[in-house]
């Protein structure tokens, strides 16, 4: 049961959640939940999408209402009725879609959550707080900038500052790794066990197993809205987690490697020294050569910010060379539309599907035919055939394996269901490239599988894959052949089976390269 | 041209353009908080005639502009009720309460058309008593002109250097965030509606009881219009709002004085000056990131469940 403690049962758990229960229309989110966390804890919250953990917390900071259950802090019961009640009971929350308001600046961002703000803003004396914080914990940030111009590490810390500045003594972080970079989740997990040090009570939802193993000191698993276990991290380990979250053990695919490549044939895609314009803090690329040739797939490391973006866009035409040239499938496409190089063949999986790759407002079925509008148009345009459309999603659900709602607007979809609707739309037409940028991100375990499945067979179909991602071991398993980014330029080119991670690792860091 | 007529000129964009400073002063509040009032026409309607109809009545300006402020107050809070309350679309609420106002003005106006009022007394523009009586008689100003430009620094430090502005913000940039602080997104758009509503009905004072004294039905020809199109040329900065309501005001004072200098350009084209120039600006101008429209602006805020 959850609550037995490491720390002994002498000690009353800072937050107790006890037999919560919520539903949504047609789901059962949380089933009888006993979850607690301790002072100087750091409780990881491990579980698939949809396992219930975002609406655990979410109760627990007020955000949603329990349908039954009760929250003792401190052994005593306390109603947590709105974000405010959760406030007063030193409860902060980071979301994983961040809260920052874009336009103001990261003092008045922080300012919105001080508690006692005078009615009259001191400005000074809110910089001088947020200073003193930042060096304490090493959380660098300006005050002044506008949140706007910061990057996803960066708004990160500012979350962080707003929630220990705003007095929050447990801190909820909703999957705060999804969008970092390898080294800054390993700063924040420095950040975090510092604070653990200081007595913070720390509750970390996420669904990587690794990340757990690394800094959690206690772990729930939940499974369809029920507690599959709770366990000390010492008598934790990888396959147990797995199983518990699963059910059962899962096998990750055999990529299986490509046969020597026929020199001979034309490559797919040819970039000649292509160079971009990159405004403000926007990386651009260098004189990049590259090639990706039928039935390989080219994985490109990078930490992030280092042009994988610019890398994806300016193949799709997003963006635009500034010098150089861009061959597609032997045609010299330098500057074609998007609507060109999509016709040609091209598929693209960005980065970040909600604000690029979907339209919030219209549904699944509406979004699925979006790229493809002139395939389903017919009398001309004026009228789209949507029994082929469903048809054909409902088709490549059943080969991928997915499912997701089409009828539900783009916007009420989880991350992982977004980055399986855009998976599917964007190979389920036998594209002849495909760009792919943080294919698994948001996925579970299970998903993810079923994605870097997808781009094998995809490749095995002759088709060539660029695939961006900064987890390196995806990449090995999957790249035929890996790139390393670095600052705008390719600084490596390996075989996966002529390197390791260490070495690409390295590049990726700038650490042997002499940068210009 | 005169050195007359260009005193006239600045002299008239002075006085009409205050009227059009308030109301969008109080555009600049509503829509930071979230909302479009394209119902500000009707606002401005309703509250010229309360007040000059309690002007006419009590015989005292002030308590005239005070009943107007009060009913500019009131009229955005029947739209908050539409689109707050009951999450209403924001530009057919507004629409609607446009229409509802022009009714309601007629009949609380009717009679009142033609009386006489005692208006705001005119104060000369303090240094200038040594001008010549023609040129001075030009900046003899009332009490709300001289209090606007302070009303547009009140403005800016109530939305920048204030709790309250700080959250009003952050309503008109994402409700939900400003629920997840702990504010009341409902009350806070209420709040805006009802300061954004007085500082209209300032304006819609100045207009009926001093500038042109009297009560003519549709007397505001636009206004409220123009103050929603100046909040986007003030990118909704209040001090801004300064430069676009004179530069506005000016206008149509200087293409009245080329009418009535019998300039041979149709006056129906000169008519178009004003308004060619706000688009121009607004071309010139364009969308930068820094200082684009407030991110959640006409959109419904639901809560959670």
């Amino acid at each position: 049961m959850p609550d037995q403690s490491h720390q002994g049962s002498a000690q009353t758990p800072f937050i107790a959640m006890r037999e919560i229960t919520k539903t949504f229309p047609g789901v059962v989110a949380n089933d009888q939940i006993n979850f607690d966390v301790y002072r100087s804890e750091i409780h990881a919250l491990l579980g698939e999408n949809g396992a219930g953990k975002s609406t655990l917390v979410k109760i627990l900071y007020g955000y949603y209402r329990a349908d039954a259950g009760r929250i003792l802090l401190d052994g005593k019961p306390v109603s947590i009725r709105s974000p405010q009640d959760a406030r007063r009971a030193n409860i902060g929350m980071v979301f994983q879609e961040f809260t920052l308001i874009p336009a103001l600046s990261v003092a008045e961002n922080i300012a919105l959550f001080l508690p006692e703000l005078p009615a009259v803003l001191n400005r000074r004396e809110i910089h001088r707080q947020i200073q003193a914080l930042s060096e304490r914990y090493e959380l660098h940030v300006d005050p002044q900038v506008m949140v706007a111009g910061l990057s996803v590490g960066e708004r990160q810390k500012v979350e962080i500052l707003k929630l220990l500045l705003s007095n929050a003594r447990i801190l909820i972080l909703d999957e705060p790794t999804r969008v970092l970079a390898p080294h800054e989740v390993v700063a924040l997990f420095r950040v975090l066990d510092h604070l653990r040090q200081d007595g913070y009570a720390i509750i970390l939802i996420t669904h990587k197993v690794k990340e757990v193993l690394q800094c959690a000191d206690r772990i729930t698993v939940l499974r369809a809205g029920r507690v599959a276990g709770s366990l000390p991290r010492a008598e934790a380990d990888e396959g147990k987690l797995v199983t518990l979250m699963f059910g059962r053990e899962l096998v990750g695919p055999k990529a299986g490697r490509q046969k020597a490549r026929d020199e001979a044939v034309p490559p797919l895609l040819e970039l000649r020294g292509v160079e971009t314009r990159a405004e403000g803090a926007e990386t651009s690329l260098k004189g990049i050569d590259l090639r990706v040739y039928p039935g390989e797939i080219v994985g490109v490391a990078g930490v992030s910010g280092n042009g994988q973006r610019e890398l994806g866009d300016i193949v799709l035409g997003m963006i635009r060379c500034a010098r150089g040239k861009k061959l597609l499938f032997g045609e010299d496409l330098t500057h074609a539309s998007i609507g060109t190089v999509r016709r040609r063949g091209v598929a693209f999986v960005p980065e970040d599907p909600l604000t690029m790759a979907a339209v919030p407002f219209m549904t699944v079925l509406e979004n699925m035919a979006l790229t493809r509008t002139w395939h389903y148009a017919r009398s001309g345009g004026f009228r789209v055939d949507w029994q082929a459309i469903r048809s054909d999603v409902q088709d490549a659900m059943g080969r991928f394996g997915f499912s997701f709602p089409l009828y539900a607007p783009a916007r009420a979809l989880s991350g992982g269901n977004l980055q399986r609707m855009t998976i599917v739309r964007e190979l389920a037409h036998g594209p002849r490239l495909i760009i792919a940028s943080y294919p698994t991100r948001g996925l579970d375990v299970q998903s993810a599988i079923a994605a870097r499945q997808a781009l094998i067979q995809a490749r095995d179909d002759g088709a060539g894959v660029l695939l961006i991602s900064e987890d390196l071991e995806e990449l090995f398993a999957l790249s035929d052949r890996l790139i390393v980014l670095y600052g705008g330029r390719i600084v490596g080119t390996f075989r996966p089976e002529e390197t390791d991670a260490y070495t690409v690792g390295h590049l990726m860091t700038g650490a042997e390269v002499q940068h210009v | 041209m005169t050195l007359l007529s260009v005193l006239g000129v600045i002299s008239s964009a002075i006085f009409s353009g205050t009227s059009l400073l308030y109301t969008t002063l109080g555009e600049v509040i509503t829509e930071r908080s979230g909302i479009v009032n394209l119902g500000l026409e009707g606002v401005l309607l309703v509250s010229a005639s309360t007040g000059f109809a309690v002007a006419s009545l009590t015989g005292n300006p002030y308590l005239g502009v005070l009943a107007a402020a009060l009913a500019g107050g009131l009229m955005n809070l029947i739209l908050g009720y539409l689109v707050v309350t009951r999450r209403g679309n924001q530009l057919a609420s507004g629409l609607a309460l446009m229409f509802f106002g022009f009714g309601l003005s007629a009949l609380i106006g009717k009679p009142y058309v033609g009386a006489k009022i005692k208006g705001l007394p005119r104060i000369l523009l303090p240094g200038l008593q040594e001008l010549p009586r023609l040129y001075a008689s030009l900046f003899r100003f009332d009490l709300l002109i001289y209090l606007v430009i302070p009303a547009a620094v009140l403005v800016w430090w109530l939305l920048f250097r204030t709790r309250w502005g700080l959250g009003l913000r952050a309503v008109g940039e994402s409700a939900d965030t400003a629920f997840a602080s702990g504010r009341n997104p409902w009350l806070i758009r209420y709040q805006a509606l009802f300061v954004g509503g007085l500082l209209a009905g300032l304006g819609a004072a100045h207009l009926s009881i001093a500038y042109a004294m009297n009560w003519t039905e549709y007397m505001t020809a636009g206004r409220g219009f123009i103050a929603v199109a100046l909040v986007i040329f003030s990118k909704w900065h209040p001090l801004r709002a300064i430069v676009g309501a004179l530069l506005f005001s000016a206008a149509v004072a200087f293409q009245l004085l080329l009418q009535s200098s019998g300039i041979k350009v149709s006056p129906f084209l000169l008519d178009t000056i004003p308004y060619l120039l706000t688009l121009l600006v607004l071309i010139i101008w364009g969308g930068t990131r820094k200082h684009a429209a407030p991110a959640s602006l006409g959109r419904v805020y639901h809560g959670t469940e």
